[in-house]
């Protein structure tokens, strides 16, 4: 309803020159007061992006402090409570309040609306709601560390009872746990608004299958936000009614059951590993078509694919509770070597894309390659992993932490900084360096392997996580050293990607609308992209509209049942619509300057 | 295709010759063709067949070599576990890795012969293909058989790292707690505890199945020490039960595996595994004492 009334009011005619410019453009707010009152998806995307990527950047500062911790035996950097809670909020900070939002809370945001020609996310007001919510959480949990407690100290997984208020009984813990009930919500929230958005808010010929893949997997991810999240709030409720009201839910005194936490927990724990991966999935299958000029392998397997991850995440659960002796084995070690196989299907179908392509190497490409080399290694452990046998030996040791970081290291920041450098240009207007950009991917890359490879040593040889420190006599250092010396190399890049930002916004280079010769709509409306997105559409007649209307003799090829006729003049953007498509419906046809002007 | 991979050493002398015909099934054909050339597969046989279908024939090939030449496979960085049942893990893990290695060359050759091969050389707009179903049925099908076959000898292990004894020699009762270990032998009058700076040692007999009934007296731990290749987490309001039969003589480093507060790190223990003779005159001499053993951190 108030997408209708926003439409009509701004859905005054402009003309074809100024476009870009709408007429009530100075009455809108600016700076701070922009920032603090918009509605817009585009500025709430970009709060929730800058916020999420300052949590990064403190707990990549946290992870510093315990790798210098972790450089030799015996190290006293840090106090064991100190260690504790650095570790405890590192976990935290980077799954909770970082990889999430910064895709749903960020990317999705900015980017769904885009690209299924949608004048705003459906309940705009709720938008802003999800992202005060979610600062709210970010400054509360990091409130943590300024009580006489410190922050929560128990892991990010607060098993109970170490979690109850016997064990640790500090304001710490209760500011976290209200944090992430304030961001559940604020996650509830956002996956709500984008399923309304993705299944009401298309434009006109966009039907489900033209949708483009990153907003496809917003979708599952929007769905499985819905099934996991409510149970994190409700066991986080819980939590703190056992440590107020006295509620023994997860307390054996009480008659509780300690073990319905890990259970509650990893509910939603492991759906959510999905959450964070598939917006990311989303964006390799972006990249990967535009850089290799052709069209995504397989699209309706990678849908499928997608689709069946989801499914199969919310029956793995019991993966990580394999060493608690309570869970049936073989259906959950089952469930989780199944999830191998869609993620196969799609490495495959990414590496369909490529073949036989025309591949250049920008850096949104070389981050999207990375993305392949090092989730592929983190994958192969996590099938290692699947084995309950195999999972006793390792479990709780480095070579779970190494598995867990590469997966989430290669999806959240090598696919989510090669979406960054890709759509940069869409939000801003401005184009990022590329020597920058790739001297930041070198040292990642590089950084990242030096890092991760050691720490499946050091758990095969019985290192555990969570520990502050070791004893010499182990012959953990040499490996610890290297691992620390990754990290560094892996902080020191983002050196480059703050210089490239802060070139980039003293030194603009103007992007223009499609910089790289992009395939699906986002490419088509200006860089950035004006109020509500679009004043027109081009016809939508495949997953990639801009690419068709700029290689119209593709279309054919592409969507068999429909024949440009003969004699149409070579389409640029202003002749769009110009195609006449007869047996696609006359009704589509017409709607193609929708949108804006309606 | 890839099951011999994953088979025990003890197995495999029994069933490679069986699968080791697989891919020369095709010789007798090819001789009779090529006389001459008597391991040249026929030129129609090989273009019929898809890459895929290649690729699974090589990895039956390279699988079974690596076997064939090697019945011992690496390590691969892990202990060889010093019970019977971490080492029965330790060899699902040779022949998984074994499978991960081939699986993870063929992926990453794939990526990196797409990057190498078809970076950009013209302006050329490459051909606009999409789809192969064919080819996309085939990549479905093959991982849902690997990952069957690797289930079968997953279940088979965790069966066998699983199962209880019907008469254990020993049965210790394990209390985890913050930060310590109290190991209960209740049937022999003896225990044993120790906290952060005095680690408590657990004296099993070697060849001889232990039972280890874990529980926990606050929140959760892990009964974890490396050597043996296992863990399994002490929590309260669970009992876990397990048998721990020792390989060999010696002593072994064992510790809290599950974040369990602020001394965890700290939360060490030990496991002597002696012979059965010297275990039954630790049990009696340490029945005389005090039934409070403390062994000092050196």
């Amino acid at each position: 309803m108030t997408i209708l009334q926003e439409r009509t009011e701004s859905g005054l005619p402009h003309p074809e020159p100024a476009r870009h410019e709408p007429a009530h453009h100075a009455a809108r707010p600016s700076g701070f007061y922009e920032w603090v009152t918009s509605t817009d998806h585009k500025v709430i995307g970009k709060n929730y992006m800058y916020t999420s990527l300052v949590v990064f950047i403190a707990a990549g500062i946290m992870a510093l402090i315990i790798r210098a911790q972790l450089v030799q035996p015996n190290n006293t950097l840090v106090t064991f409570q100190q260690y504790n809670e650095l570790f405890t909020m590192h976990g935290s900070l980077m799954l909770y309040l970082f990889a999430g939002p910064f895709a749903f809370g960020g990317f999705a945001n900015i980017l769904v609306p885009l690209q299924i020609g949608a004048p705003d996310m459906a309940f705009p007001r709720l938008n802003a709601l999800s992202y005060w919510l979610y600062l709210s959480g970010v400054l509360i949990m990091c409130g943590g560390f300024l009580t006489v407690g410190g922050a929560a100290d128990f892991g990010w997984v607060s098993y109970a009872p170490l979690s109850g208020s016997l064990y640790s009984p500090g304001t710490g813990a209760d500011m976290w746990i209200i944090a992430i009930v304030l961001t559940g919500f604020s996650a509830i929230f956002t996956g709500v608004n984008l399923l309304t958005t993705i299944f009401y808010l298309r434009a006109p010929g966009m039907t489900m299958f033209r949708v483009p893949l990153f907003t496809w997997t917003m979708l599952i991810t929007g769905l499985l936000i819905l099934l996991a999240f409510p149970v994190l709030g409700a066991a986080m409720i819980m939590l703190f009614a056992d440590r107020h009201f006295g509620a023994h839910i997860f307390t054996v005194a009480g008659g509780g059951v300690p073990v319905l936490w890990q259970n509650l927990f990893w509910f939603w724990g492991h759906p959510e590993v999905y959450i964070l991966a598939l917006p990311f999935f989303g964006m390799v299958s972006e990249i990967l078509p535009v850089f290799s000029k052709k069209p995504i392998f397989g699209y309706k397997g990678m849908i499928f694919a997608t689709i069946a991850i989801a499914a199969l995440s919310t029956s793995v659960w019991a993966h990580h509770m394999f060493t608690t002796g309570v869970v049936l084995l073989p259906f959950f070690s089952l469930m989780s070597y199944m999830i191998a196989v869609p993620t196969g299907i799609k490495f495959f179908n990414w590496i369909g894309t490529m073949w036989r392509g025309q591949l250049s190497f920008t850096v949104p490409m070389l981050f999207a390659i990375g993305f392949l080399l090092c989730f592929l290694s983190g994958g192969l452990s996590g099938i290692l992993l699947a084995s309950p046998p195999i999972d006793f030996a390792v479990h709780d040791t480095y070579f779970v932490v190494a598995h867990f970081h590469q997966v989430l290291v290669a999806t959240v920041v090598f696919a989510g900084f090669g979406g960054f450098y890709f759509w940069y240009p869409k939000f801003t207007g401005r184009m990022l360096r590329s020597g920058l950009g790739k001297a930041h991917f070198w040292m990642l890359f590089v950084g990242f392997w030096l890092t991760y490879i050691p720490m499946y040593a050091l758990g095969l040889d019985g290192m555990p996580r969570r520990e502050a420190t070791y004893a010499a006599g182990r012959g953990w250092t040499m490996l610890n050293e290297i691992s620390s010396a990754g990290a560094v190399l892996m902080g020191l890049s983002f050196v480059f990607w703050l210089i490239n930002l802060w070139i980039s916004w003293r030194n603009p280079v103007a992007a223009g609308n499609d910089p790289w010769d992009g395939q699906s709509l986002e490419w088509y409306t200006t860089s950035p992209p004006p109020p509500h997105n679009y004043y027109k559409l081009p016809p939508i007649r495949s997953e990639r509209p801009v690419w068709d209307m700029k290689h119209p003799e593709h279309l054919k090829v592409h969507q068999p049942e429909i024949h440009v006729p003969a004699g149409v003049a070579s389409p640029g953007p202003g002749a769009a619509s110009a195609i006449s498509m007869p047996d696609a419906g006359g009704s589509r046809g017409s709607n193609s300057e929708s949108g804006e002007g309606g | 295709m890839a099951f011999p991979i994953f088979l025990p050493a003890t197995r495999i002398a029994r069933l490679v010759p069986v699968t080791a015909t697989t891919p020369e099934a095709r010789t007798p054909d090819t001789s009779v063709a090529r006389p001459d050339r008597p391991f040249e597969k026929p030129a129609s046989a090989v273009s019929t067949r898809s890459p895929a279908s290649r690729l699974a024939v090589l990895v039956t090939i390279v699988g079974t070599a690596l076997v064939m030449t090697s019945c011992t496979l690496p390590a691969w960085g892990a202990k060889h576990g010093a019970t019977l049942q971490g080492h029965d893990t330790f060899k699902l893990w040779q022949g998984l890795v074994l499978a991960a290695i081939i699986v993870g060359a063929i992926v990453y050759g794939l990526i990196l012969w797409s990057v190498f091969r078809y970076r950009r050389k013209s302006d050329a707009i490459p051909r606009q293909f999409h789809e192969h179903t064919a080819l996309e049925v085939i990549w479905t099908a093959i991982p849902l058989l690997i990952v069957l076959v690797v289930f079968f000898f997953t279940v088979k292990t965790e069966n066998n790292v699983d199962a209880l004894a019907p008469h254990p020699a020993v049965t210790i009762k394990v209390t985890a707690f913050q930060w310590g270990w109290k190991f209960a032998y209740e049937h022999d009058g003896v225990t044993v505890l120790g906290e952060t700076l005095q680690n408590p040692e657990m004296v099993l007999p070697v060849g001889e199945a232990a039972r280890i009934v874990l529980v926990s007296a606050d929140v959760v731990h892990g009964f974890y020490v490396d050597a043996f290749d296992f863990s399994r987490y002490a929590q309260p309001g669970v009992t876990n039960r397990f048998d721990l039969t020792v390989r060999h003589a010696g002593v072994y480093q064992g510790q809290c595996s599950d974040f369990c507060g602020l001394y965890h790190t700290e939360m060490l223990f030990r496991v002597a595994a002696v012979p059965p003779a010297q275990f039954r005159a630790w049990l009696a001499s340490t029945r005389h004492y005090e039934s409070i053993h403390h062994t000092y951190i050196t």
